[in-house]
């Protein structure tokens, strides 16, 4: 690696870097490949269904596992239809806008201790600022169609993602009192103590207001009235086709993904062991996150569709009140010998 | 350190690449292999199958301003709720207080808008 590093003198750095992006980015994209399977079997099987199992490889079914590469080779040679009354750049920047903070978003995920990208100070920080942006592609993508099923779906999901953030923020803050630190990995390390330390118990009802709140944010079922099919067809991304879409359904399963490791790793203890005798490791945050995965459709199969307002007023008027005096609750404390409860 | 935000940057630009180039290849393919056959019927915004009518640049609910507005609001107070929460244990019972009457003055305002009927959608 020396004589790497010599030979290629200051382009070393960026050729480095780029080399462990791609070790982020490859295994994320093939993952959210294997999420949609996941998704179709899980849902297929609690529907009393088999799901996908045709498509394998080299002519053997393997239960379907070549289902998310035949969807991806079919979506490729698909016509990308630009519509006659579409703003057209904008119409292809969307995706783009879309896919690009739900990557960039991992540049700080910790997977263990060592294993982080960037490890800044401010990692929390950026990452409630990168997936702000995500917004931006809903938004154009609605109004760059020019159709009136897009704009109503990229209104009602706009206004849905940002009523959401807010009770997120405001859990994140829970979670930031308790570690005292906007680094991921120290807030992972604070957390250090066995299953009972993990900031799902002394923090509960944020835990719940941030994993429902992300479950909105990523407009996923019951809160999928962006999409609603029955009544918008599928909302912001109705005229996209081919690649276009996928590059969408990539940005959107990278977000749950997305939203599965922050939960891990702000209150499930990320790669801490749950048991002290067992050693910690990736192992405990891939199956956390897989967990947190299952939850999301596990909910998509169970429960019916929320209307527009029930979903507005659980956000305003139940989670940020409840957020609101929690964080209190957690000053207050900490201000008293109590205060060890919360870290 | 500087590395560390070198990295950041170097990875915003991968993730508008994995946008840009699925785009660029499926496009690419469609093209060269002259799949491409647009017609008036398939460029018209998709309505159900129906002919589309009227413009899709239309009015809508006033209330999408008003979340957006509050969302701004909430935002900021969020942001500076961050620094707080982190040095909270070092600033003590003062700087508790401090935030318990700034969080007050918000509630109030969220009170408000709450009366008003702000936050109703029907």
């Amino acid at each position: 690696m020396d004589y790497l590093q010599q030979l290629l003198g200051p382009a070393w750095l960026p050729i480095w870097t780029l080399a462990k992006i791609i070790v982020i980015v490859l295994p994320l994209l093939i993952a959210v490949a294997y999420l949609t399977y996941a998704e179709r079997k899980i849902i297929g099987y609690m529907q009393i269904r088999i799901g996908p199992n045709r498509v394998g490889f080299f002519g053997y079914r393997l239960i379907g596992l070549g289902q998310p590469i035949a969807d991806a080779v079919k979506l490729m040679t698909k016509e990308i239809v630009l519509p006659t009354g579409a703003d057209k750049p904008l119409f292809l920047l969307a995706p783009v806008l879309a896919i690009g903070p739900a990557l960039a978003a991992w540049a700080v995920v910790p997977f263990t201790e060592d294993w982080v990208l960037a490890n800044i100070d401010a990692s929390l920080l950026y990452i409630m600022a990168i997936t702000s942006m995500g917004v931006y592609g809903v938004i154009v993508a609605g109004w760059a169609s020019n159709s009136k099923y897009a704009f109503l779906g990229a209104m009602r999901s706009a206004a849905q993602i940002v009523s959401y953030e807010i009770a997120m923020g405001f859990a994140l803050v829970g979670v930031l009192m308790a570690a005292q630190s906007l680094n991921m990995v120290d807030i992972v390390n604070a957390q250090k103590g066995g299953f009972w330390q993990w900031y799902w118990l002394p923090l509960f009802p944020l835990f719940l207001v941030y994993l429902i709140s992300g479950v909105a944010e990523i407009n996923r079922a019951p809160f999928d009235v962006a999409e609603g099919e029955s009544e918008i067809v599928a909302g912001f991304h109705l005229d996209y086709s081919g690649m276009a879409f996928a590059v969408f359904f990539l940005a959107e399963y990278a977000n749950m993904i997305l939203v599965s490791a922050l939960t891990s790793i702000l209150f499930l203890g990320g790669w801490l062991s749950p048991l002290p005798f067992l050693p910690d490791g990736f192992f405990w945050i891939a199956a956390k996150m897989s967990f947190v995965l299952f939850l999301f459709l596990w909910f998509r199969a169970t429960f019916p569709r929320y209307r527009y307002d029930q979903i507005m007023r659980l956000g305003w008027k139940v989670f940020i009140p409840v957020t609101l005096i929690w964080i209190l609750v957690i000053g207050g404390f900490m201000q008293t010998p109590l205060g060890y409860l919360f870290h | 350190m500087l590395d560390n935000y070198f990295a950041i940057l170097l990875f915003i630009l991968v993730g508008l690449a994995v946008g840009v180039g699925p785009i660029l290849i499926g496009g690419g393919i469609g093209w060269s292999l002259g799949l491409l056959k647009p017609n008036a019927e398939k460029n018209s915004p998709y309505e159900c199958g129906f002919e589309a009518f009227e413009d899709a640049r239309m009015k809508f609910d006033v209330r999408y301003y008003l979340v957006a507005i509050l969302f701004i609001l909430f935002d900021l107070e969020i942001a500076f709720l961050f620094p707080w929460a982190v040095v909270l244990k070092d600033i003590g019972v003062f700087g508790f207080w401090a935030m318990v009457v700034f969080l007050g003055i918000l509630v109030v305002g969220f009170a408000y808008e709450w009366m008003k009927g702000a936050l109703e959608w029907e």
